[in-house]
């Protein structure tokens, strides 16, 4: 790969990124306002739509996928939107925050919790992307 | 209504910037490493979350409000961007597709205690450094 091809798809992934950071903190304060903060909702809710939408997307527009794009316009999505929808760091402080507060067993609720949605969520994603369009 | 708009444009900018990042490191360790484990993404991981525990000890020691420019822009932008979920969902998921369960299993469940672990020494770093 080019410098320049490098280049192109390190703007496109940060230009998703952007997008999906915004979209990610959105969602955060929908979830704060609607749900409070006694448990980390918003994230789990992130991680688990961008888990399913990174899942269908690798489907939709892989090796014997229905779409075929380009690899910019895949690492936009995959790596740029639904990397900067997701977070991994928020998830682990949020860990270290319950535990913190002594509250181990919502701590390791959210981990479990965490841990089956991302991949129910992936390999559901994938599934529906797949599929072959109704005959 | 001005104050989360402000918030959210320090997001933008951390989030592009983190994401940019994130490629640029992964892309360089998968180079590195080898593609048949993604290195990349647990390395980022890992990292992030050191980082952001140091960031939130120097945020407690400094009395740093959540929604402050700073938090907006470094934790919630960078670090959000920065780390990902998709990408260890995704490559977890081809690993046991491609039948490789074992390093499905280890890559998930390592990257959770990892990133546990990397808060835990980040915010104690930041606790004694702050």
């Amino acid at each position: 790969m080019t410098a320049r091809e490098t280049l192109g798809l390190c703007l496109a992934v940060g230009l998703g990124s952007l997008v999906g950071g915004v979209a990610r903190a959105a969602v955060s304060l929908a979830a704060l306002a609607w749900l409070g903060s006694g448990f980390p909702w918003g994230t789990l809710a992130v991680n688990l739509l961008g888990s399913l939408a990174i899942g269908f997307y690798a489907g939709l527009t892989g090796p014997n996928g229905r779409i075929e794009v380009g690899l910019r316009q895949r690492q936009f999505v995959m790596a740029g939107f639904c990397g900067g929808f997701t977070t991994f760091s928020a998830f682990s402080l949020e860990i270290l925050q319950l535990l913190q507060g002594q509250r181990h067993a919502a701590a390791g609720l959210y981990i479990v919790l965490s841990l089956a949605a991302w991949l129910a969520a992936v390999w559901l994603g994938d599934r529906l992307g797949r599929r072959p369009p109704p005959a | 209504m001005t104050e989360i708009l402000i918030g959210l444009a320090w997001v933008a900018l951390g989030s592009a910037l983190g994401g940019a990042a994130r490629f640029l490191v992964s892309s360089l360790l998968g180079r590195v490493l080898g593609e048949t484990f993604p290195w990349g993404t647990l390395a980022v991981n890992v990292s992030g979350a050191a980082a952001i525990g140091a960031f939130a000890a120097v945020a407690v020691r400094h009395g740093l409000p959540d929604g402050g420019a700073a938090w907006q822009a470094i934790v919630v932008g960078f670090l959000g961007g920065y780390t990902t979920v998709s990408s260890l969902s995704l490559q977890s998921l081809a690993l046991a597709q491609h039948g490789a369960r074992g390093a499905a299993a280890a890559n998930i469940i390592g990257s959770i205690a990892a990133g546990l672990a990397a808060v835990a020494l980040g915010f104690a770093l930041g606790t004694a450094l702050a």
